[in-house]
């Protein structure tokens, strides 16, 4: 291997691993962090790293294409469909009326032509998804009315691009022969209808080769049992995805936000999500730490003025739009301010429209670099503006969001389901329906992609995972679920799982499934308290009933029953406790051999005889007769 | 004088649907001498823990049944609950004294009217009438029983009367909690309650 790429690879990991952590110590967000970090090792002040950022960038920006997939993925046509309001109206009344002020702006003030000052506009007009949604989970709003709005607008954004993009080619009229120097795409050649065209092609391509060979694709893979051959074949989906949109002179994002969208209702959701999670964690910060070091303060210092002032006017023209957004959706003014803070940037969607204009020659090489200097600087502000909120104006407005208000109106994005079963076999399938015939929404996990398809059919939510991932196991939302039912066959992998769920969500109440006593044992080892061992309530209900053949009364069998299974419980405790210590095990396991012999007898002698006092006249025949003596 | 130590053992089979109940329990004093068992919460098999509940009955001195009116008399887990646990030689019988001197009384909550239950009206019988049977049972066991407290009409009420009915509730068991009662003023009253508005003003 190229040592010159190890060399590079240390650096940005030495970078990272130095930046993000104090300034997370500084209580700044990791994406501050990266993009410092990005500066500092940049060609401008360390110089580690030369010009190649904007290298980087196109490299790392894969890890934007993987966020798309990702939210398409959390996509599901029904959430859609309750926040489509807050997305037609709240993005579209931003995408349109800060498209309109800056066009006008630079029309009129910067004497542009006015193809490259809309083109200009929209690329601007974009927020940056990666920042934004970053920033919102690591503060812990993404579900708060804030959360949402913002998720909403970033959608609307997304959704635009697909129009932009195919737009754009529209605006350009010009010689495209001439642009020797921009990357070439299959489709430049064609006249501009027909990329467009094309470009619509394309999108539904992805959708039915999505539907129709994919997942039956993972439907086959899945039966191989091959943790790494699912993972590759996600990566292999969405890198596809990418190149092709590529090809065809498109954002590989978009291509991955649609594969995301597609695969959405698919079972294997969260098992996909599990997997392409880490590697676009990575990749983001990656993509932060390319933004930083790809700031062109050549550029800026040649013309700081124009880049400054742009910048700013930006920023305010955009916070200014979305203020008043928030404004009219009468939201708390300090949810205002969070909401036009967090969205105030030009995204990453500006670099890949500016590079596209260059491409078809709509924004002249030199104003576009400008451009994206501009982009850059106005993505590495937000998180000072959102800093400068949060501590300095922030604590002077005051109408802080209450727990009750935001459960209140968090009903339409729905929640995770409050209780996940793992393992759907023939236990976890009664359990399950037993919560549904009771209305109780259940997130099932499970590692048969055949069982899968049968229960979806029944419209039951059922996933395909290896409950053991801690991914998948965040994927399925156990850091809000209520209740985790371990139902899995085979019990060492339960406990595999219970050892993580304890680990990781240790606030999570867990019920579990025994096969027999010595799992119990296990189960009582790892201090789970609710335990159902599969063997004990079945077999004696069939002891009482056998009772009830011999002869005995129905109900007096069935208190036997009742109190057997109490005995039984405490015992196993007892036993758990004792068994480590082999010659105490032995001991006790007569001992208690004996003690059930006992209890049981005790039981229909003494206790049941007792408990049954009122019911039984002998002893007060008995007192009456030790009275009238 | 030391404090009363209240034991509430409350039965209702349907509690979650019960406004009238959930008003009453929500505003039981929060307090260390007043415990509040939940019947059909600790035993949904009627499986009842028979040493548990004696020992729960000896630590108080002051004992509530709390339980809507079904088919004139309690429901079937309450039932269970004085067959199993109120003990041969242990709540009555000839060594039977654990329960003596202790005050028993019982809360009820009935959607009828007061004026229906007595002669001339449709349930024939006053309450008191109706709930002799456990007045008897105390008196077996050698127990105080007092006048209950009775929450009449509860099918045609406001938000706003079961409030204002768990809010006498609460200050009644407060009351409880630190006085010692006069039982021959009581029993001028129909009802614990209606002595208790006399205490109110």
């Amino acid at each position: 291997m190229d040592t010159n790429f190890l060399l590079q690879a240390i650096i940005y990991l030495t970078a990272a691993v130095i930046c993000v952590p104090i300034a997370k110590k500084l209580g700044l967000s990791s994406i501050l962090g990266y993009l410092l970090a990005g500066i500092v090792i940049g060609p401008y002040l360390l110089g580690f790293i030369g010009q190649e950022g904007q290298d980087i960038m196109h490299f790392a920006e894969f890890g934007v294409v993987m966020m798309l997939f990702l939210i398409g993925l959390e996509l599901e046509p029904n959430k859609f469909w309750k926040i489509r309001k807050f997305i037609l109206g709240m993005g579209s009344a931003q995408i349109i009326g800060t498209t309109l002020i800056l066009f006008l702006g630079c029309l009129f003030i910067m004497d542009w032509k006015w193809e490259t000052a809309l083109a200009i506009a929209l690329a601007l007009a974009l927020s940056s998804t990666a920042i934004v949604l970053q920033t919102l989970k690591e503060k812990g709003l993404s579900n708060t009315s804030v959360g949402r709005s913002s998720f909403a607008v970033l959608l609307f954004q997304d959704i635009a691009v697909i129009p932009i993009l195919a737009f754009l080619p529209l605006l350009s009229t010009v010689n495209i022969e001439t642009t020797n120097n921009a990357p070439q795409s299959l489709i430049t050649g064609f006249s501009s209808w027909l990329q467009t065209l094309i470009v619509i092609g394309s999108i539904s391509t992805i959708y039915f080769v999505g539907r129709f060979l994919f997942v039956p694709l993972l439907h086959i893979i899945a039966k191989t049992r091959l943790q790494e051959l699912f993972t590759a074949s996600a990566l292999l989906l969405v890198v596809g995805v990418s190149y092709a949109m590529q090809l065809v002179g498109l954002s590989p994002a978009l291509g991955a936000f649609m594969a995301g969208v597609v695969l959405a209702n698919s079972e294997f959701r969260h098992e996909l999500e599990g997997d392409i999670a880490p590697f676009k964690g990575l990749l983001l910060g990656l993509f932060f730490l390319g933004v930083g070091a790809s700031i062109n303060f050549q550029l800026i210092i040649e013309n700081p003025l124009f880049i400054f002032v742009f910048g700013a006017i930006l920023t305010l023209v955009k916070f200014g739009v979305l203020f008043v957004i928030s404004r009219f959706n009468k939201k708390n003014t300090d949810q205002n301010l969070l909401f036009a803070f967090g969205l105030s940037q030009a995204g990453e969607f500006g670099f890949v429209i500016m590079s596209f204009c260059m491409q078809l020659n709509i924004v002249p090489n030199m104003l576009a670099n400008q451009i994206m200097a501009v982009i850059a600087m106005s993505m590495v502000v937000t998180p000072f503006l959102l800093l400068i909120n949060e501590r300095l104006i922030y604590p002077n407005t005051r109408t802080k969001e209450k727990g009750t208000e935001i459960k209140k109106d968090n009903d339409f994005i729905d929640e995770d389901n409050p209780v996940i079963i793992a393992g759907f076999g023939h236990f976890g399938s009664t359990v399950g329906r037993l919560l549904r015939a009771n209305k109780v929404k259940a997130t099932i996990l499970d590692y048969d992609s055949d069982r899968i398809d049968v229960l979806r059919k029944l419209e039951f939510k059922v996933y395909y995972g290896d409950a053991t991932r801690l991914e998948l196991l965040k994927a399925a939302g156990c850091e809000n679920a209520k209740l985790f039912i371990a139902a899995l066959d085979n019990p060492t992998v339960n406990l595999q799982v219970i050892e993580t769920l304890k680990k990781h969500f240790p606030n999570l109440k867990i019920l579990t499934r025994a096969r027999n006593r010595n799992d119990a044992y296990e189960l009582i080892d790892h201090k789970v308290q609710h335990i159902y061992r599969e063997t004990l309530y079945s077999a004696v209900n069939m002891g009482v009933d056998a009772l009830v053949e011999l002869g005995h009364r129905k109900y007096t069998a069935t208190r036997q029953g009742q109190q057997f299974i109490k005995y039984d419980e405490i015992t196993t405790r007892k036993l758990a406790e004792k068994r480590h210590d082999k010659m105490a095990y032995m001991i006790t396991i007569k001992e208690e051999i004996e003690l059930q012999e006992q209890l049981l007898k005790s039981d229909i002698y003494s206790q049941v005889a007792a408990t049954n006092h009122s019911w039984d006249s002998e002893h007060l025949k008995k007192n009456l007769s030790e009275s009238s003596d | 004088m030391s404090k009363n130590k209240i034991l509430i053992l409350f039965s209702h089979p349907l509690f979650e649907k019960s406004q009238a109940n959930k008003a009453l329990v929500e505003n039981i004093p929060d307090s260390e001498n007043i415990t509040f068992h939940d019947l059909y919460e600790e035993y949904p098999d009627f499986d009842i823990d028979v040493k548990r509940e004696q020992t729960l009955l000896s630590q108080h001195n002051i004992i509530i049944w709390h339980h809507p009116m079904y088919w004139y008399s309690c429901p079937p887990l309450m039932k269970q609950w004085i067959d199993m646990v109120l003990e041969h030689n242990w709540a009555y019988g000839k060594k039977g004294t654990e329960l003596q001197n202790k005050i028993i009384f019982q809360v009820i909550t009935t959607g009828g009217d007061k004026e229906n239950y007595c002669e001339t009206g449709s349930d024939r019988y006053t309450v008191l009438e109706l709930l002799e049977p456990f007045n008897q049972t105390a008196k077996v066991c050698n127990m105080m029983y007092l006048r209950p407290f009775v929450i009449h009409g509860t099918h045609n009420m406001t938000k706003e009367d079961y409030q204002k009915n768990g809010l006498v509730y609460g200050y009644f068991l407060d009351y409880l909690e630190n006085n010692d009662l006069e039982s021959d003023k009581i029993l001028q009253y129909h009802y614990l309650n209606e002595w208790f508005a006399t205490i109110l003003t």
